[in-house]
């Protein structure tokens, strides 16, 4: 049995394919830090419960508030992992040309990491121009991920999507793994549960 | 013990092997050398199809299966900043190649989405109105195939139903020049 795990986990190594496609727009500027824990946080909250409220600055200097979106909108949250990183820079931009299906499922999409702004600002900029707002939780270090507790062990949040109604009560929790892009169209099958 | 211990350090030792074999065939395409044969999902689109050229039925195709002389096999996705501002030049490209009689029967081109589940080669097919084929590669096969460039990459290669089709050229990034890079392809290809 043991030997059937090792063999298991030797041919993952061996034959996992990348689950990330690079685009040319960040040259040799991605930093690869190989395959990682898939999850390594406990979570601290759950569906059905009020989301925990945080206050973050975005890239452009806006301050936002979770509650600002209570009564008003739906709020996707996509926590990603690092700036300059594989996985991270091969989301975003597809969320960049969906501002639709956010807009017909009356929700904003906020994107949050735990990189400091000036990291998050020539980042983001490689995407072109953002719809969405980008949040910076570096200081107090990763405090909202801790809240949400998507927080890992190295300092980085996972890659997570809650998406929160607009009551304030969390609907969807995706904690994904950190070495894969989740899927959109799950996504947008829970966005459009919300109707 | 030793048997065990034996025993398990040739499976390491075949898959080490075997990993070095696949990594050394899986290098981008380089002008010259043959495309590995691969097996793309048949759009299920009727049009597609007749642009293609391909029968009905049947969930995958290979290249050479293609009725044309040449195929511009555009490496992009949904994810790809640059694939998304190149998306508009790319339709430009297919039209113009549509619109000249001397070329549209010999000249197809296909997007291979990596990465791309067939909802999001869907999505970007919508919000870019490409009117070409855009093959979804969700597991990323085809990109490993290959050798996992960067996103927008260009192959194109010539059809002999005889043999593989050839590769005549390869480019990482966006084309500056659709007509210098039409000329070129046609000058390669030998059309001309």
């Amino acid at each position: 049995m043991k030997k059937q795990a090792i063999l298991a986990a030797l041919f993952i190594c061996f034959f996992a394919y990348n689950a990330y496609a690079l685009s040319e727009a960040y040259k040799n500027n991605i930093y690869n830090p190989g395959e990682l824990k898939p999850v390594d946080s406990i979570l601290k909250v759950k569906v059905g419960q009020k989301a925990p409220d945080f206050t973050l600055q975005t890239v452009s200097g806006k301050i936002i508030s979770l509650k600002d979106y209570r009564g008003k909108k739906n709020v996707v949250i996509s926590f990603v992992p690092a700036a300059w990183t594989p996985v991270c820079s091969d989301q975003w931009p597809g969320y960049n040309i969906v501002q639709d299906i956010f807009e017909s499922n009356d929700a904003v999409l906020l994107g949050i990491t735990v990189d400091n702004i000036p990291t998050l600002y020539s980042w983001t900029n490689q995407m072109g121009k953002l719809w969405f707002d980008v949040l910076s939780d570096f200081w107090p270090h990763g405090a909202v991920a801790a809240k949400f507790g998507v927080l890992r062990s190295d300092g980085v949040s996972e890659r997570a999507l809650f998406i929160i109604d607009k009551k304030g009560t969390i609907r969807y929790i995706d904690v994904h793994n950190i070495n894969k892009r989740p899927s959109l169209e799950d996504l947008v099958r829970e966005l459009e549960r919300l109707k | 013990m030793k048997r065990k211990i034996a025993c398990f350090a040739v499976v390491i030792l075949a898959l080490l092997t075997s990993t070095v074999s696949v990594a050394a065939e899986n290098s981008p395409p380089k002008a010259g050398s043959t495309l590995p044969v691969m097996e793309l999902l048949k759009p299920g689109d009727s049009a597609y199809l007749k642009y293609l050229g391909l029968p009905g039925g049947g969930n995958s195709f290979k290249i050479n299966q293609i009725k044309a002389k040449v195929v511009i096999i555009q490496i992009y996705s949904m994810y790809c900043p640059y694939c998304q501002a190149e998306a508009p030049n790319i339709n430009r490209l297919y039209a113009s190649i549509e619109n000249n009689s001397a070329l549209k029967d010999k000249i197809k081109i296909i997007g291979i989405g990596v990465g791309n589940s067939q909802f999001e080669t869907g999505i970007y097919k919508k919000k870019y109105t490409v009117a070409f084929p855009l093959i979804p590669d969700e597991d990323f096969k085809l990109h490993k195939i290959f050798g996992e460039v960067r996103t927008p990459y260009f192959t194109a290669v010539k059809l002999n139903s005889e043999k593989p089709p050839e590769v005549i050229y390869s480019r990482l990034g966006a084309l500056e020049n659709n007509d210098l890079f039409l000329a070129q392809i046609i000058r390669l290809s030998g059309l001309k």
